[in-house]
Formats: structure tokens, C-alpha cells, sequence
């Protein structure tokens, strides 16, 4: 872990480099070039990937908001989309040069200081595209081109400066039911991304592609194909529609050389569809940056059948266990477990899983190994109903958690007290259309009896495993974590359209502001001539959407959380 | 396209206005199996064990599950099923339940409308015969097909655009073209 004292002086020096650069940028035509050691050793001042760092932690480092102050924070600009929808993708900074990306497959430079646009570029979307989530989670920088990934399956380079269309290429066919929504992860000039499409019969796969030409170097598939280690865990031909999709950006151990990615769920849902452990689908894999081999992999839960989807990616932190200190793969997955797995570089160990929302799907988990045993009561099956907690959408979806090196503790944006009841039915597959294997009228949820809230933010110690706080919220929570130098956590997530600051070591809730729209963007911070900023965008859609309108069926509520997408940028008040 | 919008069509050509009046779409995508449905076109099971064959008033029950179909050219038999805004949704419903407007484009109780959402492009529907709606299980729109397709509730911006019918030969058949764009429209 790295000290408060290393960090301060890291800080001091990064700034004391940013000067000319600033200068050179604010001078016109002075882009920074985004290199391999910038992506290592990002600066304070700059939020240069979807998580801030490699590691995924979601931290800046920056510590003029604080606590006793936070409640000064005020919106020094804002920029409507224009574009209705869910707004995911956080505000990736460069030296003064803000990225945004837009459902509908936007991406829009703005000054970050101005909030003036720089250059807006669009894509024109196949008619008869299809869209299950209509968003996109950002950009990726390398040198002088931002990429990213858009929702009819192709990888796009653009010019950082003028947002003219460099390169786009083909990476997965729409017709056949991919796309993507991640923001691409950069390193050492490969541009990886995983492929979407679970829910549609895809094989998933992560690929990378050359930043400079676009040429394909590798592709692993997150299935087995007969004859590959893993192919025995499945059976018959259901590899091949079998899902295990990558939609969230991967983290990248750079000592091991080794990209983390998180997987989908085995497709179609009800797992007796498709019998077996079904390798590599809701699991962590680890894979050579260079050559794209299967170095590793965790399995968090076999033969899924409760569309618990593990793409979030495990936070790489270091964690004390048992009088050593552990590179750590740390992730709250979607089957309501925190897992604590260990990085190396032959594999990934499992060390410790517990529940952190109330999971009743699990009866034990082998100690050794950190297989689950399931109630098979609560696993859905063809022509069998079952409900199950937590529901679909699981404890934490893909809202991305944080770690801030300074407090030692992880931020979970978690939902308890939700359940779901399926039930399978047997359909074909039809390449391209909905492959859900389920009895879709009789899907419902239901809140579990007694219960005060739905949306939790947790505070976890993983040096001892223990949690140290927990802030509710009556309704849901889809709010991505920020966490800063200055002690705070900063997320959305709620109905109520309120961006909100938090005590990174208490909970307690020190600020808040109403919005356009509800806030499930990922936020990030920067900072300009001294000045920090909390940048985030604002515009409810996709699955807090879906959430929303199931709990307003079974409470018979009516609940309008408006749409469209705003930049939001908050700084102090002098 | 009928010979009165042909003769327009020809018109407007011939006077450099080009594709203006015409249907751009249509006009500069010749390729049958995409063309949007026209009015003559049969309709054929669009999945299924009968895929591709002809389907018949019987072939749906009233207030029953939604059939998918194709247009088929009825000349060339060449299905266009290569683009997916020309999968068509297709209820039997009871006459007397239907709008004017509706029954009036309907035949024999069954009503036509694009499959695909206008929200997102979403093409498999969920039918409620409790309200006698459908319901898109992507993002929850939900339309009355009784009345047009208008929205009920969920995000869809617009109605399905309704394709009137006929029985020709005693199978379904286009009798016009969508009343309105299939599909879903980006914004910016």
C-alpha cells in the first residue's frame, strides 16, 4: 500500500510537472501525448482512465475539497448532451481537455476549465440496430487519439485535437448481437475491450486491437471451444451461444504483465440450459497484456442461472491477511459476496468470501477453493419458478466500488433487500434477438418482508475484513464511487437526481445537489491552475431505469425520474 | 408503391427534384429482401417449424400469443428478411375492442404493427392479455394495440407504426405500407 507521506510528495512533484504542459495546452494545439509511463503514474491533477488508475481504484489523490469545506462546493459549469438516456461515462481529463461519451455514441471534448466544446464528433447508428443498453462508459487515451467502443460492435480512433475519425474497425457483428459499452483499457499501445451481448447468445471475447493501425493482435475467447482446457465444463453445442459477455473495463497489473477482466453470465439464464460449471462465464480471468493468453482465472459462481452477470472488474489492492500482506484481487460481485482472491503471476488464489447483502443462494462456500454450494431451491430451472436473493440484478451491479489508500477502505454502492422469481422456458436461438430462456411475463421482484431500504453505500477494511460503516438509502442505489485525497466519497445513484459528498471515514453525509436527472455517471476529479474539480454527468437510463420501473410495478408506484444528459462540474466557492 | 405515387415519383424526377417526394429508403436500397413491406406483400411465419410459410387468420387466436411474420414478395416469393424493420407483429384481437382508425387497417379482427420498439429497437414483445397490451421486456414500453400502438407507458417516444391488412388467397396480406417509420430514431 502506498503511505500517505509517498503519495503527498508523488503529488507535489506531478504538479510541479504539470506547469508547461498546462501552459502548452492552454496555448492552443498543445495536446499532451498520453504515454505508457503517464498511464502507469497518472497525475493528481488528471483523470486519465474509466477508474483513475490501472489498479481501479477510483481515487484521486487530490485534497483541496475536504471535509470541513465540501459544503462550499458549488457547479461552476455545465453542458447539456443533448441525448436522453443512461450517461456512464466519466469525465476523462487530460491536461485540460475533458472526454465525454453519450449514449448514442457520442464523444465530446470540452475545456474543462470553460466547459467551452472543443469538438463534438457522432456516429451514425445502423437502423435496424437493436439496443438493450443504450450508454457507453468512456473513452481510452494514448497518444494523440481517444477510442472507444460503440454500441454496433466497432472500435473507433479519433483525433484528440480535432475529433476527426482516425481508424474504426469491425470487433464484433451487431447482427449477431454484439456491441460494446466499456471504455477500451490502453497498454503499452494495445487497446483492449470486451464484447457485450450476454443477453442476446453471444460467445464473449476480449480483444486487442493496435492503437496506432486498428489491426486486430489478439482475441480470447471468455468460452472454451471444444479441445480447450474449460471445454469439458460445458455440454453439447451451448458453448457456442453460451454468453459470458465483457462489458466493464479491465485493470492491469503491470509487475505481472497481466489485464484482469470480469465476466458475464452463461446465456440463456436457467442454468439447466446449458449444464455444467461453464467456464469462463461469471469469473474473473487474467490474461497476458502481450499475447492475450489465459494466464489465470477465479470462478466466483458455476452455472449460473440468476443472470448474475461478474463483469465488474476486481480492484488490484494490497490487503493484510494472516500476517502477510497479499496482492489482492478485491471485488463485491453481483452474487452478493465480497471476494478476496490473490494475484500471482501462475494464477489467481482464493483466500476469503463473505456476504455484504443478505444472499440466500449459497449454503457454503468450500474454504480451500471458494466453490460455492447452492440451495437448489433457489436456482430457477425450465418450468420451475424460484425465488432467489438477491435478485437479478444482484447486490452490486456494474457501478464500479472504490479504494482510497488513505482510509484503507473499500466503497461498495450495494442494493440489499430485493429479490427475483424466474421461472425458465425453452426457446430457440435466433442469431441477434433476445436468448433470455425465461417465462418473461412471470419475471418479477419483490422486496423482502420488513425491509427499511433498498440502496446501501458500505465502507469495508480488508485488512480485516470487517465493515466499518454503512450509509442507506430508502430506494435503490446505481451510483458509480469517487473517493479523494480530501477524505471524501462523492456518487449519485438515487431517484431523487442528488450527486452527494460523504466522510470517507465515517459515512456521514456532508453535501449534496439536485441535478437535471438522476446520477448514475461515473464521477471524476481534476484539478486546473490549482483549482479542484468534481466533474460527473447526470442522465438516468439503462438498468436503474428497468430497476425503477419493476419496484413501481410491485408497489404500484409511478415514479418519474426525468432523462437527458448534463456535465456536471463542481468546484469551491471563494 | 401504388402507379399514383409512381406517376408522382416520375414527376418529381423528371423536374430535378429528385428523391425529395420520393422515399429515399426505397429509392436508393433496391435490394427486395431489405425493401420495406408493400402492399400486395404476403406474410410468412417469421420462426418457428413453418418459417416461411404463409400465415392464415386461423393461424392466430383471439386474444392469444403474438405471431412474428415476414413481408414475402408474392411475384418473386423472396422474403425480406434482411432487415429486421420489416419484422411485423401481428394480434388477433376482438373487432369490437379495436379504434376506428384501427379496425378500419385490420382484417378479421387481426391487427399488424413493426415489431421493433421505437425506443431502442427491441423486437420480442411480452402479450398481456389481462389489459390486452404488449410489452417490451428490454425497457418496460408498453403499447395498446387495440388503439393505434399507442404508448401506454415505458420510455418509447412514438407508437409502432401500423401496416394495414388485408386476407388475399386467405392469407395475410400488406394492404398498404407502415403508416410511419419502423424503428428507433437516435437523437443529436
Amino acid at each position: 500500500m502506498i503511505s500517505r507521506r509517498a503519495l503527498w510528495v508523488f503529488a507535489v512533484v506531478a504538479m510541479a510537472g504539470l506547469v508547461p504542459a498546462m501552459l502548452a495546452a492552454q496555448g492552443g494545439g498543445g495536446y499532451a501525448s498520453v504515454t505508457d509511463a503517464r498511464l502507469l503514474n497518472p497525475e493528481p491533477h488528471n483523470w486519465l482512465m474509466y477508474r483513475g488508475n490501472y489498479e481501479g481504484w477510483g481515487y484521486s489523490p487530490l485534497d483541496r475539497i475536504t471535509k470541513g469545506n465540501v459544503k462550499r462546493l458549488v457547479p461552476v459549469w455545465s453542458f447539456s448532451t443533448g441525448v436522453t438516456e443512461g450517461h456512464q461515462s466519466p469525465p476523462i481529463v487530460n491536461n485540460g481537455v475533458m472526454f465525454v461519451t453519450t449514449p448514442q455514441q457520442q464523444v465530446i471534448a470540452l475545456n474543462a476549465q470553460t466547459g467551452d466544446v472543443l469538438w463534438r464528433w457522432k456516429k451514425e447508428l445502423p437502423e435496424d440496430l437493436l439496443q438493450l443498453h443504450p450508454t457507453n462508459r468512456g473513452v481510452g487515451l494514448y497518444e494523440d487519439k481517444v477510442y472507444v467502443g460503440t454500441v454496433d460492435g466497432k472500435l473507433v480512433a479519433l483525433d484528440a485535437k480535432t475529433g476527426k475519425l482516425v481508424w474504426e474497425k469491425v470487433v464484433g457483428d451487431y447482427k449477431l448481437g454484439y456491441y460494446m459499452t466499456l471504455a477500451p483499457l490502453i497498454v503499452k499501445g494495445k487497446v483492449i475491450v470486451g464484447l457485450s451481448g450476454g443477453e442476446l447468445g453471444i460467445r464473449g471475447f476480449i480483444a486487442a486491437l493496435d492503437a496506432r493501425t486498428g489491426q486486430e493482435l489478439w482475441r480470447t475467447y471468455t468460452i472454451p471451444a471444444p479441445g480447450e482446457p474449460g471445454a469439458d465444463t460445458w455440454s453439447g453445442e451451448a458453448w457456442k451461444t453460451g454468453g459470458g459477455s465483457v462489458w466493464i473495463t479491465g485493470h492491469y497489473d503491470a509487475q505481472l504483465n497481466l489485464t484482469y477482466w470480469g465476466t458475464g453470465n452463461a446465456a440463456p439464464w436457467p442454468g439447466d440450459m446449458h449444464p455444467g460449471d461453464n467456464l469462463y462465464t461469471s469469473s474473473v480471468l487474467a490474461l497476458d497484456a502481450d499475447t492475450g493468453k489465459i494466464r489465470g482465472y477465479h470462478q466466483y459462481h458455476w452455472n449460473d442461472s440468476w443472470d448474475w452477470d461478474e463483469v465488474s472488474t476486481p480492484l488490484l489492492i494490497d490487503a493484510r491477511r494472516g500476517g502477510r500482506t497479499i496482492k489482492a484481487l478485491v471485488h463485491p460481485a453481483r452474487n452478493g459476496y465480497l471476494w478476496l482472491l490473490e494475484r500471482r503471476a501462475d494464477g489467481i488464489g482464493f483466500v476469503d468470501a463473505k456476504p455484504f447483502v443478505k444472499q440466500e443462494v449459497f449454503t457454503a462456500i468450500d474454504p480451500k477453493t471458494g466453490r460455492p454450494s447452492y440451495d437448489p431451491e433457489k436456482k430457477p430451472q425450465t418450468g420451475r419458478s424460484a425465488t432467489f436473493c438477491p435478485g437479478l440484478w444482484g447486490g452490486k451491479d456494474w457501478p464500479p466500488a472504490a479504494f482510497n489508500p488513505k482510509t484503507g477502505l473499500l466503497y461498495i454502492p450495494a442494493n440489499d433487500n430485493l429479490c427475483s422469481t424466474l421461472e425458465g422456458l425453452k426457446q430457440a436461438y435466433e442469431p441477434g434477438k433476445l436468448y433470455l430462456g425465461v417465462d418473461r411475463p412471470k419475471v418479477t421482484m419483490s422486496l423482502r418482508q420488513g425491509a427499511d431500504h433498498i440502496g446501501e453505500l458500505q465502507a469495508w477494511n480488508m485488512n480485516t475484513g470487517q465493515r466499518a460503516w454503512t450509509h442507506t438509502f430508502k430506494y435503490m442505489n446505481w451510483g458509480p464511487v469517487l473517493t479523494t485525497g480530501g477524505g471524501l466519497l462523492f456518487a449519485g445513484g438515487t431517484n431523487d437526481r442528488k450527486f452527494r459528498a460523504f466522510d470517507a471515514d465515517t459515512g456521514a453525509m456532508l453535501w449534496e445537489f439536485k441535478t437535471n436527472s438522476g446520477v448514475t455517471g461515473v464521477p471524476s476529479s481534476y484539478a486546473i491552475d490549482g483549482v479542484q474539480y468534481v466533474a460527473v454527468q447526470s442522465g438516468w437510463g439503462v438498468d436503474a431505469q428497468r430497476m425503477q420501473a419493476r419496484l413501481d410495478t410491485f408497489m404500484g408506484t409511478k415514479t418519474d425520474v426525468p432523462q437527458g444528459g448534463v456535465v456536471w462540474v463542481f468546484a469551491l466557492r471563494d | 408503391m401504388n402507379d399514383d405515387r409512381r406517376t408522382v415519383l416520375k414527376a418529381a424526377l423528371g423536374l430535378g427534384l429528385g428523391l425529395a417526394l420520393g422515399d429515399p429508403a426505397r429509392a436508393q436500397d433496391p435490394e427486395p429482401r431489405r425493401a420495406r413491406p408493400r402492399p400486395g406483400d404476403r406474410l410468412v411465419f417469421a420462426s418457428g417449424p413453418r418459417k416461411g410459410k404463409s400465415i392464415r387468420p386461423r393461424d392466430l387466436s383471439p386474444n392469444g400469443e403474438p405471431l412474428t411474420a415476414w413481408p414475402m414478395d408474392p411475384r418473386t416469393k423472396i422474403v425480406r428478411d434482411d432487415s429486421r424493420l420489416n419484422e411485423i407483429l401481428l394480434l388477433r384481437l376482438e373487432p369490437a375492442d379495436l379504434s376506428d382508425e384501427t379496425r378500419a387497417r385490420s382484417a378479421e379482427g387481426i391487427v399488424a404493427y413493426s415489431a421493433v420498439c421505437t425506443h431502442t429497437g427491441c423486437d420480442v414483445w411480452e402479450w398481456h392479455a389481462a389489459t390486452k397490451t404488449v410489452k417490451c421486456p428490454c425497457h418496460f414500453s408498453v403499447f395498446d394495440p387495440k388503439d393505434g400502438a399507442r404508448v401506454l407507458d415505458g420510455p418509447a417516444p412514438r407508437r409502432l407504426p401500423a401496416l394495414p391488412l388485408e386476407v388475399a388467397d386467405g392469407v395475410l396480406t400488406a394492404a398498404g405500407e407502415f403508416v410511419g417509420r419502423p424503428g428507433f430514431q437516435p437523437a443529436g
